[in-house]
């Protein structure tokens, strides 16, 4: 998540759920927390019968909008026009905290002066570079091994962001020896280069009619939302964000996600109780699964895999190139000594660069739909798919089940039949044609094995084995471990170097437990034990040494071993596991699970105190400085080091956190301080800039330029694009989730299929007229990419929205859950999505489409499915669905 | 028209505990329903989490002394929670105990029309088998201009975020091991 990241520090939600009741305002956008995350949203009702306000901007109307004060509508796809409008207002009417944004943010520092903004270059920034970035080749999962760009893959061009860069002056070192250079500032904010005065300038168009003009939002709910949020920021009340999904999945996600967070640095609201943003997530692990990245381009805890795109090839040129030398990330040589000691234990030493070389090197972007397209065109031998169902809930699943075909050998490992597995045998395709070998792996479900789950607050919760496996069932673990042990044995006697970091890690988790070694499973705790880390002596086992207690114990003398160093202290000891603690409170809840990093709950909440170390009101105490003790003390572990005083001056070219102030609240960044403008690290601007999606029903009204400048998208005919304001496809069509579906893990489930039991589509009822769809009817919706058949939910809470110029604009919305497998069943709206990145994170673009609707069923194959080999609705493989589907959804 | 209690036996009422009464009226129970109790209350209580969303709700597995499944509630100790759970969490028994549920191994031979069922052991030597032999067709040691990068682009896993941290962290371990670099899952797509 690096548009927090890039902001703040961390790319994790920076507060937790239950502290959403100290909020005395909530926004909520790009959400629908109500029924995407029913739980949490007691946090919300709380905070609401507490007094807060509760503000939902969405472009449907749903049960989160009913619980709200102020409902506001928005064209999907528009929201950095509306954030945008109100980071102006707010610095228009100097509705910001000034003396927070003055202490803790870079506000004040000046741009050099070969930055032009987008203002003057009709929606670029300077530094633009027509073309691909020489620097970035495209997927070539080619299996002979060799070079060669996708050829169909569309970069319009790259940012060079030197010209982003901060001008800089020299002050003297702490230490008397020379000089050393720092960001230079205006304090009085009038430098026309300094960052208030480009955010004024960039923003001075996003005005609330350009929001009424572009996202279909009336200026009184503009006005009413914006002062909602002026009035309960500041000393005594703080405003709380949330988002989920529907603000990432956009070709600008992460610059949606830098609007919130330059927001709410303004309003002066991050590190405090009740305020910060929530960063809601999909899955039960999915932030673990950032943190310990099973992502091609991080290692464990945040540090970048090697690249042979950058001179990374000795452990001494990755630390040039991903160490910071003022700020945490100076103690990234710990982290990466010490994961690196993890994976080889004794044979990593100081003399061999800890088996540096050992890491494999990134050549450019292998992410998931890069690997979809090299997979359909034959590059790809062996795909893992595991607990996951690309064909149904993937993008252009069309596309992904046709690169099924060309895999020659294919594992899943899941607890159903998923769309993914049974692609060889889809209404279309000649099995006696697919060469692909399958293997299906009946995996253990959650209640069946034990180990850690992360959930949307950055909490590692543990969870026991309640049951055994069904059947042949086992974990996830277990297969993994399985599988390497027998490839490490199939490698066992090779002399071959490129086979030494196979046989050279360390794999050992067999269990102690009598109970687990009847099952045949590993052992969960060991793992996360090596997870947290451990002191190393050689000739010493992991399960001999002791557990470090957190990760400043961590060092990079190969005396420490360490897979994920942000989650150190969760098991402190061999026998103290914190993320099974189950203690919790009214409060933070310290002694419930373990919160990394360091057990903190609430991200930055150095910054909930003045910069005197004084909480900035009594109504807002959270952390603050206790001169009798001398340390920070409150509810939370403070974000800070513990007995740094805020009156400690920062010594410029100190390394680490010396070179921050006792009053630098950020200290994950190199100077300590949130990010409004973010000079380097985004690949699509310093500053959140409208563009519309790939797909849009309007011209940018904005600027000349369409579509972000860096986005990637691939011109094939297996994936084509409605374009832009194309009257073939008048519609907008969004995407969403439903409370009683997940997608594979409950559509077989007969309780769900009874509240939930098919796909429907929601249109507004004056579209449903025009097109004479009719409720409960049926409906099908078609893009360039593909159809879909759903039931017509007419409903009221679609809205049709007027643009400026009175034009009437459409959406429609479809739920993600849905596939040909299981009890429910129904069209999966992937199939309607085309394959498009944003240039930062390679995230897709599935909420805001283009498409047109008709009255009735899906006759027939169009050309584009007939080439994919797509079933149709009624020949699936289980008749029960076509039960099913007959007489329900009369909505 | 709402039914009017007289107000003695409606004090009378409110005096019994919610248990006792829905509403405004009391239980009609006989002794035999007074001897009743949940069946999950028969089990032993496990500690476990929902699968689905990201709130991390807590749960209780209630599990009979025969090792069987009895019923999953929410957890009311949890601060997160606190004893709730949404349809999908309430569900999780049904997604768990499921005829329709795959519990063998299967395997689909290169041109075959269906699935056959075979022995764990059988199949995870195969993989291994094809896993080192895609492995060491397709491992790059270095680039034209030289540089190491002792990968392989020739096969790639997808998943992660519906598991757990350790099943992460050895899958990516492996993996990285193995020079497979195109590793991904649902937190980017």
């Amino acid at each position: 998540m690096p548009g927090l990241g890039t902001s703040f520090g961390r790319g994790g939600a920076t507060t937790y759920l239950e502290d959403l009741v100290n909020a005395d305002c909530i926004l909520i956008e790009g959400s629908n927390f109500a029924e995407a995350h029913p739980v949490g949203f007691r946090f919300v009702m709380d905070a609401k019968a507490r007094g807060a306000k509760i503000i939902h901007v969405d472009p449907r109307f749903t049960r989160t909008s009913a619980m709200a004060d102020v409902y506001a509508p928005i064209r999907s796809g528009s929201d950095i026009v509306f954030l945008g409008a109100l980071i102006n207002w707010i610095i228009s009417n100097e509705r910001y905290f000034d003396e927070y944004v003055r202490a803790y943010t870079n506000v004040s520092y000046i741009v050099n002066e070969n930055f032009v903004d987008t203002e003057d270059l009709d929606g670029l920034f300077s530094g633009f570079n027509d073309g691909p970035d020489p620097s970035v080749h495209a997927f070539d999962g080619d299996s002979q091994g060799k070079m060669g760009a996708d050829k169909h893959l569309r970069v319009a061009g790259t940012y060079d962001p030197a010209s982003w860069a901060f001008e800089t002056e020299d002050v003297p070192r702490y230490d008397g020896k020379g000089t050393v250079k720092v960001p230079k500032r205006d304090e009085t904010l009038r430098h026309e280069r300094c960052v208030m005065q480009i955010l004024r300038k960039h923003y001075a168009r996003y005005t609330p009619e350009m929001v009424e003009a572009t996202c279909g939002m009336p200026p009184e709910k503009f006005f009413a939302i914006a002062n909602l949020l002026a009035d309960n920021s500041g000393r005594e009340r703080t405003t709380a964000f949330a988002y989920a999904v529907g603000w990432t999945q956009h070709t600008v996600g992460v610059q949606y996600i830098r609007a919130a967070a330059i927001l709410q640095t303004l309003l002066g609201n991050m590190g405090r109780p009740g305020g910060g943003i929530m960063a809601l997530r999909g899955h039960a692990n999915i932030q673990g699964a950032t943190d310990i990245p099973t992502l091609y381009d991080l290692l464990p805890g945040y540090l970048p895999m090697p690249s042979a795109l950058r001179d990374e090839q000795t452990l001494a040129d990755y630390l040039k190139t991903c160490s910071v030398a003022t700020g945490w990330w100076a103690n990234t040589p710990k982290y990466i000594i010490s994961l690196l000691k993890a994976y080889y234990g004794d044979v990593a030493t100081a003399e061999n660069d800890y088996c540096y070389d050992y890491l494999p090197q990134i050549i450019g972007d292998h992410s998931a739909l890069p690997m979809q397209i090299s997979m359909k065109d034959g590059n790809v031998d062996g795909y893992f798919v595991i607990g996951q169902n690309p064909a149904a809930s993937g993008l252009n699943s069309e596309l992904a089940r046709a690169a099924f075909d060309r895999l020659q050998w294919m594992v899943v490992i899941d607890s159903y039949d998923t769309e993914t597995v049974a692609f060889w045998e889809r209404e279309g395709a000649d099995p006696t044609t697919i060469g692909t070998e399958c293997f299906f792996l009946p995996a253990a479900t959650v209640l069946e094995k034990e180990g850690t789950m992360v959930n949307t607050s950055r909490l590692l919760q543990w969870h026991d084995r309640a049951l055994a496996p069904a059947g042949q069932s086992h974990s996830d673990l277990f297969y993994i471990y399985e599988l390497g042990k027998r490839i490490r044995a199939l490698y066992a006697g090779s002399t071959d170097a490129k086979d030494r970091p196979i046989l050279d890690l360390t794999w050992d988790y067999e269990s102690d437990g009598a109970h687990e070694r009847a099952l045949g499973e590993p052992s969960a705790i060991k793992v996360l034990h090596e997870i947290n880390g451990y002191t190393v002596a050689p000739g010493r086992s992991r399960d001999d040494s002791p557990q470090i207690a957190a990760f400043d114990d961590l060092r990079d003398d190969g005396t420490t071993a360490c897979g994920c160093w942000i989650y150190s202290g969760v098991a402190p000891s061999k026998t103290d596991n914190a993320a099974r603690h189950r203690s919790g409170d009214d409060v933070a809840s310290l002694g419930w699970g373990f919160a990394w990093p360091a057990n903190r709950r609430m991200l930055y909440n150095r910054a909930s105190a003045d910069p005197a170390g004084n909480p900035w009101s009594e109504r807002k105490r959270y952390i603050a400085w206790d001169a009798s003790t001398r340390s920070w003390t409150g509810p939370d572990v403070p974000d800070f080091p513990l007995h740094k005083a805020p009156d400690e001056p920062a010594q410029p070219g100190a390394g680490g956190l010396d070179a921050h102030s006792g009053a630098d609240p950020f200290i994950m960044m190199a100077d300590g301080l949130a990010q409004l403008f973010v000079a380097t690290s985004l690949k699509d601007g310093p500053l959140p800039t409208h563009y519309e999606p790939v797909e849009s029903v309007v011209r940018n009204p904005m600027y000349g330029q369409q579509n972000n400048p860096a986005l990637r998208q691939w011109d094939r005919d297996d994936n084509r694009y409605n374009g832009t304001d194309n009257p073939e496809f008048p519609y907008v069509l969004t995407t969403y989730r439903i409370t009683e579906q997940s997608g594979i893990m409950t559509r077989y489930v007969p309780w769900l299929a009874e509240l939930q039991p098919e796909l429907f589509a929601e249109i507004d009822p004056e579209l449903a007229v025009v097109c004479g769809i009719v409720n409960g009817g049926w409906l099908t919706i078609r893009t360039k990419t593909g159809e879909l058949e759903a039931r017509a939910l007419v409903s009221g809470r679609m809205r049709p929205l007027t643009l400026g110029k009175g034009r009437r604009i459409h959406q429609i919305g479809v739920p993600y859950n849905f596939g040909h497998l299981g009890v429910a069943t129904g069209d999966s709206v992937g199939g309607l999505i085309p394959l498009v990145m944003d240039p930062n994170v390679s995230i897709h673009e599935a909420k805001s489409m283009t498409c047109t609707v008709r009255a009735g069923r899906r006759v027939a194959f169009t050309q584009n499915q007939i080439d994919a080999n797509v079933p149709t609705r009624q020949q699936t493989r289980h008749g029960e669905s076509q039960a099913h589907g007959a007489d329900a959804g009369r909505y | 028209m709402r039914f009017q209690i007289p107000s003695a036996l409606s004090r009378a009422v409110s005096a019994l505990r919610l248990s006792e009464r829905v509403g405004d009226l009391p239980n009609l129970d006989s002794p035999r329903t007074r001897a009743l109790e949940p069946r999950s209350r028969r089990g032993k209580a496990v500690t476990s989490i929902c699968q689905y969303c990201a709130v991390g709700c807590s749960t209780l597995a209630f599990v009979s002394p025969e090792g069987k499944l009895l019923d999953v509630e929410g957890n009311p100790e949890s601060p997160i929670n606190a004893g709730k759970l949404c349809p999908k969490g309430s569900a999780i028994f049904g997604a768990t105990v499921n005829p329709r549920r795959w519990t063998t191994v299967k395997y689909r031979a290169p041109y075959a029309t269906q699935w056959e069922e075979k022995p764990l052991d059988w199949a995870l030597d195969r993989i291994a088998e094809r896993f080192k032999a895609t492995r060491d067709k397709t491992f790059r040691r270095t680039m034209p201009d030289g540089k190491r990068v002792n990968h392989t682009l020739g096969m790639g896993s997808l998943g992660g975020a519906t598991f757990g941290v350790e099943e992460n962290y050895l899958l990516q371990k492996l993996m990285k091991a193995s020079g497979v670099i195109s590793v991904e899952n649902q937190a980017r797509i």
